[in-house]
């Protein structure tokens, strides 16, 4: 943690700063992010918009240091995170990051218990009582009664949740959430927006892909992407449905 | 993760295809089995072989008179008449020149029909001394053996091994009683315990049996049979002279056998002008079969490792499908906070899983290699009787011997195979990008 990666609002985890992602394809250079800026403060609600291309499934990536930026400076938890290697990179998701995707991506073959369970398998060091943390976590998304099940016994909401509740069980500084809705139906969609919120009013950094405006009014901001760009950063006055 | 939890997961994640990882483990089960059996019966065979080389003493070093080849230079023989092998001097010379021998029994035998009233066997007559029953380990199980006073004495006794005493005497008791060697009589004083055949000596004579013996003293055969011997052959008689068929050596440290041996071959050579002696030297034979013996482990262990190698083979090839299918699981965990390392390690305990169990299931079928064969055996000879007469003795007696480093090299190399196969598809899925493997459908 040197001093050129610190930043200035001590209420910021995580900031992008003129990040920009160029991919080769076909030999020509594809500038997917170009020059993209973002703060997220503590327990900030941002969506993140864009049509098909404008690189917001890029920026969530970078976010979720899966990916590096080409250029640019990511600070999570306040240090520069754009230049760390795999191994480094790795440790960063499980330790800082929550992930939520649009099709759950729970291990079919272990139970709803052991999937939240399975970031804590990549501690270290390992966190004692995680078992209880788990059952906790389960309780708290609503599914401490299947417990046993497996994701194929479970309906899409409920499988989501236990996906939330796999990403909160490293406390992480941002939940990353990519299209959380999108397999659901209306009814679903808003029971998993309600525990979002709800997370969120408890403090919670969320940071959530969306391409539904309904669902992105939710949030607290709304960052639109074009081209690779930040068009528009809008705050919601009143979020919906937060009443 | 702890050792516990990653093999809990290597197993669940396995029966999930249960059929499929059936099939791997089968692989090495059969290489593991293989091993342990193959290995087991060398193991028996030399074990008989080598027995049957120390029933010839270590310490013994044995010179038997060989026929020498027809166009040798006879040196004084005739065509119808030859003088062969060692002599009674040579018995004289070697006790007198050669220190480090401690003891040694000159033996004189032939064939002969021995008789007893309507029975009667073709047995091997055998003149020696007291000592010849020592040095061949040849317990006297009734009666005495002969002694130095028979010798002195030219006395007509004669000691039956176990199983001509049966068949001379099937109902009474041969001791004391006589039987007939060509006009002679010898009064029976001692019956031989049985005694299984010993290691053939040299490439020239069969394996030595004893169980058609009868025991002379050596100045009875001579006195009574002479050293020349008349055959019949093709119309003509044939005499052959010979001495003494067999001196037994007995040299007084196994470290001196070596050399005892060199110095009994120079001193025979000075005055034996035709190559008519062989020596035999039951240590070299069991250094001989040793060799032999590791030889044909190595070669037991490389096809039993081909199959092994083929087991890892079918292992790998299930693994890299494996990491195909779960590429989703590989990129939820590498999201997850999973290092590359972690994934290398969570697939490489999977296969060890996989080797490990065939290898544990291999050393239990291992296990069953000693019934297997006894079963095997007696289901021959109780069905196949024709074909289990025609077997040759090695395999009718044949025992395997487990070989404990067997057991621990077959579980070893299964695990080693393990990992060997299972780095390549557990790399290959650490080194996936996770951004495509959460892509994967």
């Amino acid at each position: 943690m040197s001093d050129g990666t610190r930043t200035t609002a001590p209420d910021i985890v995580a900031s992008v700063r003129d990040v920009s992602k160029v991919y080769e394809l076909g030999g020509q250079p594809v500038k997917a992010l170009d020059g993209v800026s973002i703060d997220f403060r503590q327990g900030d609600f941002v969506a993140i918009m864009g049509s098909s291309g404008s690189g917001k499934s890029t920026l969530l990536n970078l976010l979720g240091c899966l990916d590096r930026p080409t250029s640019g400076q990511y600070v999570l938890a306040g240090r520069d995170v754009a230049r760390l290697d795999d191994e480094a990179l790795s440790r960063v998701r499980g330790r800082y990051l929550g992930f939520v995707f649009q099709s759950y991506n729970l291990i079919q073959q272990l139970t709803v218990v052991e999937n939240i369970e399975v970031p804590l398998a990549y501690r270290r060091p390992p966190l004692p009582g995680g078992r209880e943390l788990c059952l906790r976590l389960a309780r708290v998304v609503g599914l401490s009664g299947r417990l046993d099940h497996r994701p194929n016994q479970l309906s899409g909401g409920q499988q989501q949740r236990v996906a939330i509740a796999r990403a909160l069980v490293n406390n992480p500084h941002v939940l990353l959430a990519d299209e959380p809705t999108g397999n659901l139906d209306t009814a679903t969609s808003v029971e998993i927006m309600d525990l979002l919120d709800a997370l969120n009013r408890a403090g919670r950094t969320i940071v959530m892909v969306t391409h539904e405006p309904d669902i992105a009014a939710r949030a607290k901001r709304v960052v639109r992407l074009r081209d690779g760009r930040v068009a528009s950063i809008t705050e919601n006055p009143r979020p919906a449905g937060s009443g | 993760m702890n050792l516990l939890q990653q093999l809990r997961l290597g197993f669940r994640s396995l029966l999930l295809h249960k059929l499929r990882s059936a099939l791997a483990v089968l692989g090495i089960l059969i290489g593991v089995t293989a091993v342990i059996w193959l290995v087991a019966m060398g193991e028996g065979v030399s074990f008989q072989a080598q027995q049957q080389i120390k029933d010839l003493g270590a310490t013994s070093i044995i010179v038997r008179s060989v026929k020498p080849t027809e166009d040798s230079d006879l040196g004084g023989g005739s065509r119808t008449g030859i003088a062969y092998g060692l002599l009674r001097e040579d018995y004289d010379r070697l006790l007198t020149n050669v220190p480090t021998i401690r003891e040694a029994v000159p033996m004189r035998e032939i064939s002969r029909e021995v008789r007893q009233r309507e029975f009667s066997v073709d047995a091997q007559l055998i003149g020696c001394t007291p000592t010849y029953f020592e040095i061949n380990r040849l317990a006297i199980a009734r009666g005495r053996p002969l002694s130095d006073t028979d010798l002195e004495r030219y006395d007509n006794v004669a000691v039956l091994a176990h199983e001509v005493a049966q068949r001379l005497f099937p109902i009474e008791d041969p001791l004391g009683r006589a039987v007939l060697v060509g006009d002679d009589f010898y009064v029976v004083v001692g019956i031989a315990a049985p005694r299984t055949a010993a290691a053939a000596i040299g490439g020239s004579f069969a394996a030595r049996q004893y169980d058609r013996d009868v025991y002379v003293p050596i100045s009875t055969f001579r006195a009574r049979i002479g050293d020349r011997v008349f055959t019949v052959r093709g119309g003509t008689f044939q005499n052959e002279t010979v001495e003494l068929n067999q001196i037994t050596a007995v040299v007084d440290d196994v470290r001196h056998v070596d050399s005892t041996a060199e110095i009994i071959r120079n001193l025979l050579a000075r005055y034996h002008k035709v190559n008519d002696y062989a020596i035999v030297v039951p240590k070299e034979l069991l250094e001989q079969a040793e060799t032999m013996r590791t030889m044909f482990n190595v070669l037991l262990l490389l096809i039993a490792g081909i199959s092994l190698l083929v087991g890892g083979i079918g292992i790998m090839n299930i693994m890299l499908a494996t990491v195909t299918e779960r590429t989703r699981e590989i990129g939820i965990r590498r999201a997850l906070g999973a290092t590359k390392g972690e994934i290398v390690r969570q697939f490489l305990w999977e296969t060890v899983v996989l080797s490990g169990t065939g290898g544990l299931l291999g050393v239990a079928c291992g296990f069953l290699c000693g019934p297997t064969v006894a079963a095997v055996r007696e289901g021959i000879r109780a069905f196949l009787p024709d074909m289990w007469a025609s077997l040759p003795a090695t395999i009718r007696q044949l025992e395997p011997l487990l070989a404990p480093w067997s057991i621990v090299a077959a579980f070893g190399i299964s695990v080693g195979v393990g990992i060997v196969f299972g780095i390549y598809p557990a790399r290959r899925a650490a080194n996936m990008d996770p951004i495509e493997a959460l892509r994967h459908e």
